[in-house]
């Protein structure tokens, strides 16, 4: 007996001992292959089908001879094979990996990877392919489930996007509704989807004819900001009704956010907490701010100047409160802007340049003045769109002004 | 879009179908480029077409992708085009050519189908559900669609330059674009669009065809007045690539004659 090459001997073990072994080593590995293997001709029909896939598919041997190999893809592929698939083997004489579903003889779905190369002659006619099959059920239940976690994700996201819009609309009041011959406007920038800020603003009647504003910001953000959030609003209205002098407000908004803190992390806010008094066509505006941004007052006659509200601290922190004052009248045309640091703080450029580092918010101002509440509301929400994605943190502006006597919307008796 | 072919002779259009791109008519190209001046494009959304200029709303009816094929035209001034569309552009052909017959002259419907979902007595072949499994199965193998068909169009050494083009071709397939188009080719019915037709009209079928079947290919001659039928011995939806041959000469024969 001539002596094997060493690779056939571990496969002699198991191939009959009579036979020389080589030719049913080879029909064997076809045959048993670990992967299905399919002959055919170039117009699809099988010439011949290995075991394995006959068992994958549950098909008798017979049932397959001379049948296109295209008619066990599921349609769907099917057609997926005739439009991408089909053309690409025919100009490149390969196609490999590509996912499709295979129906057995039980009607079941199996989901392969196949493969397949061209036999061509000398003149590149096609004579036969060869195509070989992988099982990718495991591969694909783990596909799937990937697919099925992103549009989980997707949903999650979405779910969260609803309940922040939703959170962040709770903490600001559904609609302004500002005394007789006062016009109010105001917007607040979404800077995340994701989050929720901690701006607010608020309008609201207090006894005797006088009216409260507020604009605030709390520190942080997302659920923990947005509860102080709302405990400041509560507050500050519960606060206003008690005693409505704007620094007793904020002293009793510093006792109980100090409160709060005690147990958690340092909450605070920077706040504005002003009442308007009707005095004739005007108003008195009586302020206190807690370490806020100051107020823009811009004049009928075109003036714009900051508030003096400059030395406040800021509401919670723990040390002795200290709040500024300021009063003021508002004519007919004058306005007032109340903003949260998202506008001025917003970055310009890939520097470090913020919008407001060389006054650029009271030279804007001015070039707007004199204005109205919502004209004045309107070009700041354009300067906040132009701003772009540099606007990192929300931004809230609410607008306080008295409209001309003479202005045709003055004239519109309000309800 | 590309211009091929001899420049003083008759236009003809080549309009590619769902699944790949202009890149399918090349062997067709090889053919006619002698005797014919050649235009040749990406629809948008496929190919190397401008990703700006897709427009879901627009592309969710094939007169949006029929009056891209105007738009060429007019651009172009092409006058007595003869106008070969392949698979559900022979439908956008049958829309463009309705829409405005004065620009062209001779209309080449290859392996059509006007509807390729049974309804009553008319068998496209397909029902709803199968067409609900082929958006299903694109939806799943654009999972892993570039990554896993880049090294397979790559690895054709013996033909770097054709593997570059597909590669590059396939992996500009933006799947939001071909899933809209997959439903627009699947989904439509444009069996009444027939009878708008009034050029001389060439339908070329193939005997083993499972997108077109022969009944289709009868149904699209019988519903064109005056319309041709030649029938391929080809296999499969693509007789310009399995047959480029018989398929050059079909277009040829008819193209050419007087």
């Amino acid at each position: 007996m001539t002596r094997q090459p060493e690779w056939s001997s571990p496969v002699e073990t198991f191939s009959s001992p009579q036979s020389t072994g080589r030719d049913e080593v080879v029909e064997d590995l076809l045959e048993n292959a670990p992967c299905g293997y399919i002959a055919a001709r170039p117009d699809r029909h099988i010439i011949r089908v290995n075991a394995t896939l006959l068992t994958w598919l549950g098909y008798d041997r017979n049932a397959l001879t001379d049948k296109p190999f295209t008619d066990l893809l599921a349609v769907g592929s099917r057609i997926h094979y005739e439009t991408h698939f089909a053309p690409l083997l025919q100009l490149q004489g390969q196609i490999a990996g590509i996912t499709v579903d295979m129906v057995t003889a039980d009607g079941s779905r199996l989901p392969v990877f196949l493969t397949a190369n061209v036999k061509s002659d000398s003149d590149g006619e096609p004579l036969l392919l060869r195509v070989t099959i992988q099982d990718a059920r495991d591969r694909r239940a783990y596909e799937r489930e990937l697919l099925e976690e992103r549009q989980r994700v997707e949903r999650e996201r979405a779910r969260v996007h609803l309940l922040a819009r939703t959170l962040q609309r709770s903490l600001l009041p559904p609609s302004l509704s500002p005394p007789k011959g006062l016009d109010a406007s105001a917007y607040y920038h979404t800077a995340s989807a994701d989050d929720v800020g901690g701006d607010f603003y608020d309008l609201f009647p207090l006894a005797h004819d006088k009216w409260a504003f507020v604009i605030g910001d709390v520190s942080g953000k997302g659920a923990g900001a947005a509860a102080v959030t709302s405990l400041t609003r509560y507050t500050l209205r519960a606060a206003a009704v008690f005693d409505a002098d704007p620094v007793s407000v904020l002293q009793n908004l510093h006792a109980v956010l100090s409160q709060e803190s005690r147990d958690t992390v340092n909450q605070f806010a920077t706040v504005i907490f002003g009442v308007l008094t009707p005095h004739g066509g005007e108003f008195d505006v009586h302020l206190a701010s807690g370490g806020h941004l100051p107020p823009l007052v811009l004049r009928a006659d075109g003036r714009a100047r900051y508030a003096d509200t400059i030395g406040g601290h800021p509401v919670g922190i723990p040390m002795e409160p200290k709040f500024s004052a300021a009063r003021f009248r508002l004519g007919p045309g004058d306005t007032l802007v109340l903003y949260t640091d998202g506008l001025t703080e917003a970055r310009t450029g890939s520097g470090t340049e913020r919008y407001d580092y060389h006054g650029a918010l009271l030279e804007f101002a001015a070039a707007h003045s004199p204005t109205t509440a919502s004209a004045i509301v309107a070009a700041i929400q354009s300067l906040l769109d132009g701003l772009g994605a540099g606007v990192e943190d929300d931004a809230a502006v609410l607008a306080l002004g008295v409209p001309l006597v003479n202005s045709p919307a003055a004239e519109v008796p309000r309800e | 879009m590309r211009i091929a072919g001899i420049e003083d002779g008759p236009t003809i259009m080549l309009a590619h179908g769902f699944g790949c791109d202009q890149n399918l008519w090349r062997l067709i190209e090889a053919r006619l480029a002698s005797r014919f001046r050649l235009v040749l494009f990406d629809h948008v959304g496929c190919g190397a077409s401008d990703p700006s200029a897709w427009d879901p709303r627009r592309y969710e009816s094939l007169q949006g992708y029929a009056d891209d094929i105007l738009g060429i035209v007019r651009e172009l001034d092409l006058r007595d085009v003869i106008f070969v569309g392949h698979s559900v552009a022979a439908m956008m052909g049958v829309l463009a050519v309705s829409t405005d017959p004065s620009r062209f002259a001779r209309l080449v419907l290859l392996t059509p189908s006007p509807c390729y979902i049974d309804q009553g007595d008319y068998r496209g072949g397909f029902s709803r559900n199968d067409i609900d499994e082929l958006l299903d199965s694109l939806e799943s193998n654009y999972l892993g669609w570039s990554r896993s068909m880049a090294p397979v169009i790559m690895g054709t050494p013996d033909q770097p330059e054709l593997a570059e083009e597909l590669t590059n071709s396939f992996c500009r397939t933006d799947p939001a674009c071909a899933r809209v188009f997959a439903r627009t080719t699947f989904l439509s019915d444009n069996r009444a669009d027939l009878a708008r037709v009034s050029l001389p009209t060439l339908v070329i079928e193939c005997a083993h065809d499972t997108l077109a079947p022969r009944e289709v290919g009868t149904y699209v001659q019988q519903h064109i007045d005056g319309s041709e039928l030649v029938t391929l011995d080809a296999t499969g939806h693509c007789p310009q690539i399995s047959a480029p041959d018989i398929t050059a000469q079909a277009i040829v024969s008819f193209a050419g004659a007087p």
